[in-house]
């Protein structure tokens, strides 16, 4: 698609004006999922599995019907059978057939006339289970003899001779690998593993459904995407998509855990049984225990090196599990395993598989944190083992223009590079170190993403314009989308109004997610508010008795342009606006679109830590997230995604972990248990924006949100081994974890 | 249950509400006075959320019983504002891009003005400790420092 582009000169972009919704969410007016009431609504309660894996032998809810004010209850028998593939396994993942397969696991519904009276109900409704054995840890479940989960189920890629629980296989790469680690001074191979953690967002999922016997619908939801609830719950239900309206509440954090559905079908079958509508609202302990963290990874990773820093060839193989359902994202976690930098020889291999826990949810740039977290680990020991510079031996084979990228296809210009001078250029990398500190860098990557988009813009009577969007806002996207129409149209900030609408509004739009808002909605935006401007100018025209093309669009006015286009005033925004009902009708702007230029965005991060020697605990005292973002629509919120990401991946880092006891039941499932970073965790997180324009975007538009998530995982190993002397090949690295490896190393 | 007759004072104002015995006053300003400020991020104390004040002490909303509420001065971040003046902190909010998706900032911004109503002059460190209690997945805490920090020296110029 020709787009026009413009990377300098701007007026409002770049600019930090204050969000449009700021007054709502400050003065607590903005109505998130939980926000809504109804008149008559009822409260949903789900029931959940207390076993890791269990065979379902009976429910028996009559205690639960017998009380006064209990309306409806719903188990799987209550929605339609015979569904396939992806649907099969969200409706089995919203409420469980003839196995739980996880702690936390639905198997019934209730639906009372207030929560107190739900919960009650809930606890009387009578389950029957028979315990069956169960595995959680990814290297377990692939061992023979581990308790296969389902089956029969691995897809066509698995080769014979693997564990059933074994989903996936992928394997894939180029270059000849022998060779290029013939040609090494250096060849080094480790194993690393993350664990599981959970998004952490801190509102929990929420919605208001009502679905008629007629199956028309409507529901009020916390989500990323709206379009997607939609078309999950109308699969899960066996109802038309057009018949149910969605429309997203303010969302309370996402970061990809919120694209899917769990309460949200239930909600609706339990309207339907109960003729009222229904509000669920999970617990924090239901989120943790129920909805999806990332996965858990173990990793092998071998590289060679020559004595310059020059990489020769490189091997992965990533195991993965996904909760009880295939898709572990294995794919993209191969992707960016070397996706930094130029390696003659790569090869990757990969394995998806089930285990007895939830199933997993996207997390910010999923699987590439864990993928860094083994290359970047295992490049820093190298460098070490070698006596190299970190960011200049990753600037030797850093990955540019033209570079047969380590998943295929040839990169086009991007920024990596960039990213690391400037992180060589900072102060904070020279800044001196006191004793028991040591300092971290690595590098991260994220594809980005496109995606379904429609976007609609209409003329106001007075020159100010409305914007549709169908992408939730997370963090603060109506500013960037009321920047970029503002630019396009060159009418200020504060006279654009972009709504968030509901699925009966717009075409179909994917959600706020693969960093793809700000890159997609603000190319649709722009296209969408150039099309008010290009009939602007023929109104303009018409009035002029000029031809169209003599007629140009600036400063928000239109313009005789043009040789023989004759002397007139300007006619502004405004002008045209008031007398277009006589000048041909209303005015306004449609643009539906799946673009797929948008271009990957590369980082690097540096950090510095210290740890007790005596406790192991670790201080994370200083760290700058150097990132590029192609162009910054708002600078504040492009950094806001920076430090927000590099918070995320600290806590990874060092404290969040899925912790399950031997009998397979989630131990941490409160935030006192499971600690995200607190205020008092964290320094202040500096900010670089590096701006290579991503040719895709009429601006230059990079996402921004994913890849700052992906370095500080292995940052904060290579800064606890220059700090402790110990390497953590495990996460998180905790103080019992690091106070062992110092012990060990006497 | 019997619902128990309260008679509180939020935001100045004289409300009153029956309550069941187990419900918190997070769920009575929310569910019965329609006051949704406050939100529910963990039911459990850690997440800060629901931060409220209760005769001028910072608590979690969560963590106290609606009945607790008679005879009390209750006040919510639906109070901060006077009309349509915000309050400094919520300003500097809005001024620094310290929200990002905004269910944290509710409960920030009580537990902030608590801060400064005892402590007008904190260090970034005392800031830290402070807002400890309240949980924000998205900023990395970065821009809610500094937001509360030039508040609290805009509010001490007496601007």
């Amino acid at each position: 698609m020709p787009l026009d582009s413009k990377t300098t000169g701007f007026k409002y972009i770049g600019t930090r004006p204050d969000r449009p919704d700021g007054i709502d969410k400050v003065t607590g007016k903005a109505r998130y999922g939980a926000d809504a009431y109804a008149s008559g609504m009822l409260h949903g309660v789900m029931v959940r599995s207390p076993h890791a894996h269990a065979k379902i032998k009976k429910i028996d809810a009559s205690k639960a019907l017998a009380l006064k004010g209990v309306k409806a209850v719903v188990t799987r028998a209550d929605f339609p059978t015979g569904l396939e593939g992806e649907d099969w396994n969200i409706q089995e993942n919203c409420m469980a057939g003839e196995v739980a397969l996880y702690d936390g696991h639905a198997v019934a519904a209730v639906a009372a006339t207030s929560l107190l009276l739900a919960r009650e109900a809930a606890k009387l409704i009578e389950v029957e289970y028979e315990v069956l054995p169960h595995v959680t840890d990814v290297d377990e479940a692939m061992k023979p003899g581990a308790p296969a989960i389902r089956a029969g189920a691995a897809d066509y890629s698995v080769p014979e001779g693997l564990h059933p629980n074994v989903m996936r296989y992928i394997e894939y790469g180029h270059g000849d690998l022998d060779a290029g680690f013939a040609a090494a001074d250096l060849v080094m191979e480790n194993t690393y593993k993350t664990e599981a953690a959970h998004q952490g967002y801190i509102e929990p999922h929420a919605c208001l459904a009502q679905l008629g016997s007629d199956g028309k619908g409507e529901m009020w939801v916390c989500t990323q995407g709206h379009w997607f609830i939609r078309r999950m719950s109308a699969a899960v239900l066996g109802i038309d998509v057009a018949n149910l309206r969605v429309t997203p509440s303010e969302i309370g954090g996402g970061f990809g855990g919120k694209t899917t559905v769990f309460v949200e079908p239930v909600a609706l079958a339990l309207s339907r049984k109960a003729g009222k509508p229904v509000k669920m609202v999970m617990t924090r302990s239901e989120v943790l225990r129920a909805t999806g963290p990332t996965s858990s990874s173990s990793i092998d990773v071998k590289m060679g090196m020559k004595k310059d820093g020059t990489m020769t060839a490189a091997k992965v193989t990533m195991r993965m599990q996904g909760g009880a359902f295939p898709m572990a994202p294995i794919d993209s976690a191969l992707d960016c395993a070397f996706s930094c930098y130029n390696i003659p020889a790569v090869h990757h291999e990969g394995y998806d598989v089930l285990a007895n826990r939830p199933k997993q949810a996207a997390y910010r740039a999923p699987g590439s944190p864990m993928a860094a977290f083994a290359t970047e680990s295992l490049v820093d020991e190298m460098c070490r083992a070698l006596k190299l510079d970190p960011l200049k031996t990753r600037l030797k084979n850093a990955s540019r223009e033209g570079t047969k990228a380590s998943f295929g296809p040839t990169f086009p210009r991007i920024g990596l590079v960039e990213t690391l001078e400037a992180a060589l250029a900072h102060p904070h990398y020279a800044a001196p170190l006191g004793p028991n500190q040591g300092r971290g860098v690595a590098s991260g990557y994220w594809m980005n993403w496109g995606g379904e988009t429609s976007v609609s813009a209409a003329l106001g009577e007075d020159g100010s314009v409305t914007v549709s969007v169908g992408t939730p806002d997370i963090g603060g996207s109506r500013a960037s989308m009321a920047l970029m129409a503002a630019e396009a149209l060159g009418i200020p900030y504060e006279n654009v109004r972009v709504n968030v609408v509901d699925t009966g509004s717009l075409g179909v739009n994917e959600p706020t997610h693969g960093s793809r808002a700000t890159y997609a909605t603000g190319l649709a935006t722009i296209e969408a508010v150039k099309q008010i401007s290009t009939k602007l100018c023929q109104r303009a025209a018409d009035k002029w008795g000029i031809p169209a093309e003599a007629v140009i669009w600036e400063d928000g006015c239109a313009k005789p342009s043009g040789p023989n286009a004759g002397e007139f005033p300007p006619l502004a925004i405004g002008e045209l606006a008031a007398e277009m009902g006589g000048t041909g009708g209303p005015i306004s702007g449609h643009f539906e679109a799946t673009p797929s230029g948008h271009g990957g965005s590369f980082g690097t991060h540096i950090v510095d830590v210290e740890v007790d020697p005596e406790t192991g605990y670790t201080s994370v005292l200083r760290y700058t997230v150097v990132q590029d973002a192609g162009k910054a629509i708002h600078p504040a919120y492009v950094e806001g995604q920076f430090q927000g990401g590099a918070a995320q991946g600290i806590g990874w880092a060092l404290n969040e972990e899925y912790i399950y006891g031997a009998d397979g039941r989630l131990q941490n499932t409160v935030f006192l248990d499971y600690r995200i970073p607190v205020a008092s965790d964290l320094p202040m997180i500096d900010t670089v924006i590096v701006e290579v324009p991503n040719p895709g975007h009429p601006y230059g538009v990079r996402g921004v949100g994913e890849t700052g998530i992906t370095p500080p995982l292995p940052a904060v190993a290579n800064a606890v081994h220059a700090a402790a002397g110990v390497r953590l090949r495990s996460l998180p690295m905790s103080p019992p974890r690091i106070l062992a490896a110092i012990k060990a190393k006497g | 249950m019997t619902q128990i007759h309260v008679t509180t004072t939020v935001n100045g104002d004289e409300v009153e509400f029956l309550a069941d015995p187990r419900e918190t006053l997070l769920d009575c300003l929310r569910d019965k006075l329609g006051m949704t400020g406050a939100k529910e991020g963990c039911g459990t104390g850690d997440c800060g959320a629901c931060s409220v004040t209760v005769d001028g002490r910072l608590v979690c909303s969560c963590l106290v019983l609606g009945v607790e509420a008679e005879g009390k001065k209750i006040e919510t971040v639906e109070g901060m504002a006077e009309g349509e003046k915000l309050h400094p902190l919520q300003r500097k909010f809005i001024e620094h891009a310290a929200l990002q998706c905004g269910i944290c900032t509710p409960g920030i911004l009580v537990a902030a003005k608590a801060l400064l109503a005892q402590n007008p002059d904190p260090t970034e460190e005392e800031a830290r400790y402070w807002l400890a209690g309240n949980l924000c997945r998205c900023t990395g805490y970065d821009k809610i420092i500094r937001a509360v920090l030039d508040a609290a020296a805009e509010m001490r110029e007496g601007v």
